[in-house]
């Protein structure tokens, strides 16, 4: 890992930690934004880390470009120094994978996909080498993910597995976006899954949907009152596979106001992690589930 | 006192000076995408400079007016009318109780600030009134305007009619349009001889330019560095592990077609970018229709910083000569 700083235009310092994702370079950008934000630093308006980089907006009149990035290498080393433990919550996200209305979206823009044959779950399964859209759908609501980033529109998180690399999911990316994506759909592109906020256009491919919303700019929605975006970079997300039935008995829960995420304070410790990763997935469960 | 849209126009939205600090959620500034235009709009109708106002963009609303208030119309060339009778652009008139507004044909320019004394009562979100189509956040209901809507409008200060601004303090783009860059973040993305022909060629607007972003074509195609693509990059030679994107941000999907991101940015994605549209330089970018020629120019920080004052006192000039 090697730092790179480069002036964007007048107003912005950029960061890259790494050029590759891993979680050491994730937890280095998100180290140095909440040094930045510790350190608060008159004139800066935006501190926003992402999975192996982060971005500075400020004032040049306030603080002059060079100073500012001399504050963020010496934040860096501070960084450098922190303990790679983080204290966050992990919140459990019910999919209703192959769910009709992906599936519809994804018939809409076939000629778009690498397989036009198959749907997305069933050639993701194909090319990661497991047992079909079932052995798909266990590895990928197998183990939590970190949310690495929130961004591209309001809400939406990026999410990176938490397994060693040999057992993450990768898939392409569509050979070109589509136009159209259901709220609240499960996709995934490169090594990143994600969660649509809101309908629009993406490019990502497409598994299943939430019946959970995670963004909501009315704030009328129970557990998103206080703030209108669920996510912050560094939250950890277990899916929980459901069916129809259940997918339409918590919408209905939504909309009475009865629905609350699962949700639960947890520390992670990176090196507890890379010590044996399955027995600090289990216990990331166990602190879920409240045993 | 409220606005009965009658006519919505093509995409007009509320807008003020924006919101600041809810980026690294993806939610993005919005605003004015003419920030100058913003301004001076509502000092002519005495209004705060960061009062909500209109933006409409390459046709205008019809608007009538449920109580008598001070108008000024700023930005693009888009001839207001008042019950068909012609009113100067940049200059405050009066609108009586009853009377409508409507615009002419665009002439010069994308987008044209309509500013009314008092300013766009709509609800302040995350602190700014100002629209996020894509989010449904903020402005009227979240969304561009639509015929039948009623706008709530402030209580404005009483002002004189005629207050105009002085037409060489009105910017206008040149042609091609000269939009400043810094050079940074990924252009080391690209080979030396893409790098020459990059500000060498005449690019055009694409008929994809709106908010959140400006699309460029006709240029000759970016070359790549050969490499191995990082963990997580993905296959494409333009393509990064996602990471933020700078408002102004020139990235360049497959190296074909750059886009400049603008006030209602995407907050990141897996694109690389060559650089950075100054600052100094954004409000020109929302005045530029599609197929406008259009030249990117490299310059260094310090010559960034330069124009950054230059356009301050600019701002300074468009004060005096209003109060």
């Amino acid at each position: 890992m090697k730092t790179r700083y480069s002036y964007g235009g007048d107003e912005h310092i950029f960061v890259e930690i790494d050029e590759e994702m891993s979680l050491e370079a994730f937890f280095k950008s998100l180290f140095i934004s909440n040094a930045v934000k510790d350190a608060k630093i008159k004139g800066v308006s935006e501190i926003c880390p992402a999975n192996a980089s982060m971005q500075i907006k400020y004032d040049p009149d306030v603080i002059k470009p060079s100073d500012m990035l001399a504050e963020l290498k010496k934040l860096e080393t501070v960084a450098d120094k922190a303990e790679h433990v983080l204290k966050t919550r992990i919140i459990e996200v019910p999919v209703y994978y192959n769910d009709p209305w992906t599936r519809e979206t994804l018939m809409r823009f076939r000629e778009r996909h690498q397989d036009p044959k198959s749907t997305d779950i069933e050639y993701a399964a194909r090319i990661n080498n497991l047992d079909g859209a079932q052995g798909f759908i266990k590895a990928h609501s197998g183990s939590p993910w970190f949310v690495s980033m929130v961004g591209f529109v309001a809400g939406l998180p990026f999410l990176y597995q938490m397994v060693e690399r040999k057992r993450q999911i990768e898939a392409p990316k569509y050979l070109r976006p589509r136009t159209d994506t259901p709220r609240l759909t499960v996709g995934h592109g490169g090594c990143f899954g994600c969660i649509y906020s809101v309908r629009g256009a993406g490019g990502y491919q497409m598994f299943g949907i939430t019946p959970m919303p995670i963004y909501d700019p009315n704030q009328k929605i129970s557990y998103l009152r206080d703030f209108m975006c669920l996510f912050k970079p560094g939250d950890i997300v277990k899916w929980k596979p459901i069916d129809r039935t259940q997918y339409d008995a918590t919408v209905a829960d939504v909309d009475s106001g009865k629905f609350t995420p699962l949700m639960k304070n947890v520390t992670f410790s990176l090196a507890d992690f890379h010590k044996d990763i399955d027995a600090c997935n289990r216990k990331l469960n166990e602190v879920l589930h409240g045993h | 006192m409220a606005i009965k849209v009658l006519k919505p126009g093509l995409a007009t939205t509320v807008q003020d000076l924006g919101r600041p600090g809810y980026y690294h959620i993806g939610i993005p500034l919005s605003g004015g995408m003419d920030r100058l235009a913003t301004r001076a709009a509502n000092m002519l109708v005495g209004n705060d400079e960061g009062a909500a106002l209109l933006e409409a963009v390459f046709m205008g609303p019809e608007l009538e007016f449920t109580s008598d208030a001070t108008v000024a119309v700023t930005g693009a060339e888009l001839p207001p009318k008042v019950d068909g009778a012609a009113r100067e652009g940049w200059t405050s008139f009066t609108v009586k109780k009853g009377q409508i507004i409507s615009f002419d044909f665009l002439k010069k320019g994308a987008r044209a600030y309509i500013a009314v004394s008092g300013g766009i009562d709509v609800p302040v979100v995350l602190g700014s009134r100002s629209t996020y189509a894509l989010g449904a956040l903020g402005g009227f209901k979240g969304r561009k305007l639509e015929a039948g809507d009623e706008l709530p409008v402030g209580r404005g200060k009483s002002v004189k009619d005629g207050r105009t601004i002085p037409a060489n303090l009105r910017r206008v783009n040149g042609n091609p349009a000269e939009l400043r860059m810094v050079p940074g973040l990924y252009w080391h993305r690209i080979t030396e001889a893409a790098g020459k022909h990059f500000f060498e060629d005449t690019w055009k607007v694409a008929p994809e330019a709106d908010r959140i972003g400006y699309r460029f074509k006709g240029g000759r195609p970016l070359e790549f560095v050969p490499r191995t693509p990082p963990f997580g990059a993905g296959s494409d030679p333009s393509n990064i592990v996602d990471a933020c994107y700078p408002y102004g941000s020139i990235q360049v999907p497959g190296g074909t077609e750059p886009i400049v991101l603008h006030r209602d940015a995407v907050s990141g994605g897996g694109y690389f970018m060559v650089g950075t549209v100054i600052s100094a330089d954004m409000d020109l970018i929302g005045q530029l229709q599609p197929h406008t020629q259009a030249k990117f120019v490299s310059i260094d920080l310090e010559e960034a910083l330069k124009a950054r004052t230059e356009r301050e006192t600019h701002l300074h000039k468009v004060r005096d000569s209003v109060s």
